[in-house]
């Protein structure tokens, strides 16, 4: 005997909120990425959780194609962010909404250099 | 309350304050640092669930692999030092609002939820009835697992490689 299985759910929505706060506050990058994981990490527990609860392997299994997922996701993401922070040099997501407007100042300086 | 009830709700707030500690530091060295404290400890909370051979790939992969990525790139990446505050109130203060609701409902689901009263019970699952029955069962889906990491591969080398700089066209 553990815990109630509400109890499970508790902490793990209460990590999901902790990593969707990191990746939609934090005004870095690299610390979206990190929320991401942290919510990927919540859903981990949860179906392991589940698994245990009604005796079936499923949530395992899907735990590893969890882990394959963030593995992939943070090798691209961190890729795109190096290549984003060669180009305009800041990992700051407010100086990469530049679809909408002209090049203005020092912000696009990157671009128009190439 | 069991001995295993007190492990569990010991690595629940331990896991809650290191992922707390980890997205509110400004140095992001140290807040990977706090994320894999927060990893670790959610391997011990797999192995709780019966899970061993998750545990150890958690260890492996996430406090391991991806963590030393992420400092690999915090290394390459200059510090950001224009951040203002860590969370700005613009930002924090809509996340609060509908955190906080989603926080209500979701205790409120878990609580009236006739599932989430049943207790769990210990089990575990072994490492090797854990792959025969992936490979029984779900080979199909570890090609296609193998398939996602390599073209995460692909991806990540064509983005990191060198470009070579063009030869600026002759304006006619």
């Amino acid at each position: 005997m553990i815990v109630p299985f509400g109890h499970v759910i508790v902490l793990a929505g209460a990590l999901f909120l902790l990593g969707i706060t990191c990746a939609v506050c934090r005004r870095n990058l690299i610390m979206v990425v990190l929320g991401v994981e942290i919510m990927l990490n919540a859903a981990s527990i949860i179906f392991l959780a589940g698994a245990l609860r009604w005796f079936s392997m499923e949530g395992q299994v899907f735990v590893v194609m969890v882990l394959a997922i963030a593995a992939t996701e943070v090798a691209i993401g961190l890729a795109l962010i190096v290549y984003a922070y060669r180009r305009t040099g800041s990992v700051d997501p407010i100086n990469f909404n530049c679809l909408n407007e002209q090049p203005t100042g020092s912000q696009l300086a990157g671009f128009i250099r190439e | 309350m069991t001995l295993h009830g007190l492990i569990f709700y010991l690595l629940a707030s331990v896991i809650l304050a290191s992922t707390g500690m980890a997205i509110t530091r400004r140095n992001l060295v140290h807040a990977v640092l706090y994320l894999v404290f927060s990893f670790i400890g959610s391997a011990l909370l797999f192995c709780l669930f019966g899970a061993p051979f998750l545990a150890l790939l958690q260890v492996i992969i996430y406090a391991g692999a991806i963590m030393v990525v992420f400092l690999f790139i915090v290394m390459m990446v200059k510090p950001d030092l224009s951040e203002g505050t860590v969370l700005p109130l613009r930002q924090l203060l809509p996340m609060v609002l509908f955190g906080f609701m989603y926080a209500v409902v979701g205790v409120l689901v878990a609580v009236t939820d006739p599932a989430g009263r049943a207790v769990l019970e210990t089990a575990v699952a072994k490492p090797t009835e854990f792959g025969h029955y992936v490979f029984a069962r779900h080979y199909l889906a570890v090609e296609i697992i193998s398939l996602i990491l390599l073209i995460g591969l692909m991806g990540a080398l064509h983005l990191g490689r060198e470009k070579v700089p063009k030869e600026p066209e002759e304006p006619s």
